[in-house]
């Protein structure tokens, strides 16, 4: 934060399917509105929440928003550190290229589009919670 | 006859193990809302939606606007399960004799 507050680094956990719930949509939210604090954020997508990222979400039929482009916008927020569970993807059925192509632009590198998602196996994502100040789970 | 509802990713709650149990021969239930996800292929949960088809005698449903709305792709979907819209998720409703959703 800005007037020497600490950055701390946060993750935010998100288990749940979009659409059913208010969860997927609270989180995301919430993850923009961090934004502004510029803190070191990272996103994991585990269990049912890897459904969020799912390609090709259409909504017209259920009257509700589809806020699925909006993840596409994380990279302009500095949030480029997504990780979704492997495991989770694969006993859904599904593989990297069912998700969302979300990217980040590397400023350091000439803007170079660089990839957000990685996919993670269970001790990378235990490591990954260890390192964190805040955790939040949605 | 029944209508069975479920709402429920299978992944998140055991509504449709549950329902698929305890569903009788002819029955049929309706996959809705995060329920959809079970109707996809190659998930842990495709043999037991299989099983009831085959063995049980079980009709089912997914709801596709529900499907849709998830970015499921209809292509993808375990054969044997058909696709209904809001008028056929009404008509299953007014056909069956009592509705029992699985929550």
């Amino acid at each position: 934060m800005e007037e020497g507050g600490a950055t701390k680094k946060f993750l935010y956990v998100n288990r749940r399917a979009p659409y059913g719930s208010i969860y997927a949509l609270e989180s995301l939210e919430v993850v923009l509105i961090g934004a502004a604090f510029e803190q070191d954020v990272s996103l994991a997508f585990i269990d049912d929440g890897v459904y969020q990222l799912k390609k090709g979400q259409s909504t017209d039929g259920i009257g509700m928003k589809n806020f699925s482009p909006t993840y596409n916008a994380l990279g302009d927020y500095d949030i480029n550190k997504i990780y979704v569970d492997k495991d989770s993807l694969e006993e859904r059925g599904l593989t990297l290229d069912d998700l969302m192509n979300l990217t980040w632009e590397d400023e350091t590198d000439n803007y170079a589009e660089k990839p957000s998602i990685s996919l993670v196996n269970s001790e990378e994502l235990a490591a990954l919670m260890e390192q964190q100040d805040v955790v939040l789970s949605f | 006859m029944t209508l069975h509802t479920v709402n429920k990713s299978p992944f998140e709650a055991n509504s449709l193990e549950t329902c698929l149990r305890l569903a009788r021969s002819g029955h049929n239930v309706l996959l809705f809302e995060d329920g959809v996800y079970g109707a996809s292929k190659g998930t842990r949960f495709e043999a037991l939606i299989t099983e009831a088809m085959q063995k049980q005698n079980c009709k089912i449903h997914v709801l596709l606007p529900d499907f849709e709305a998830r970015g499921m792709s209809t292509d993808n979907i375990i054969s044997g399960i058909e696709t209904v819209d809001y008028a056929g998720f009404v008509d299953l409703v007014t056909k069956n004799e009592r509705v029992q959703s699985w929550l």
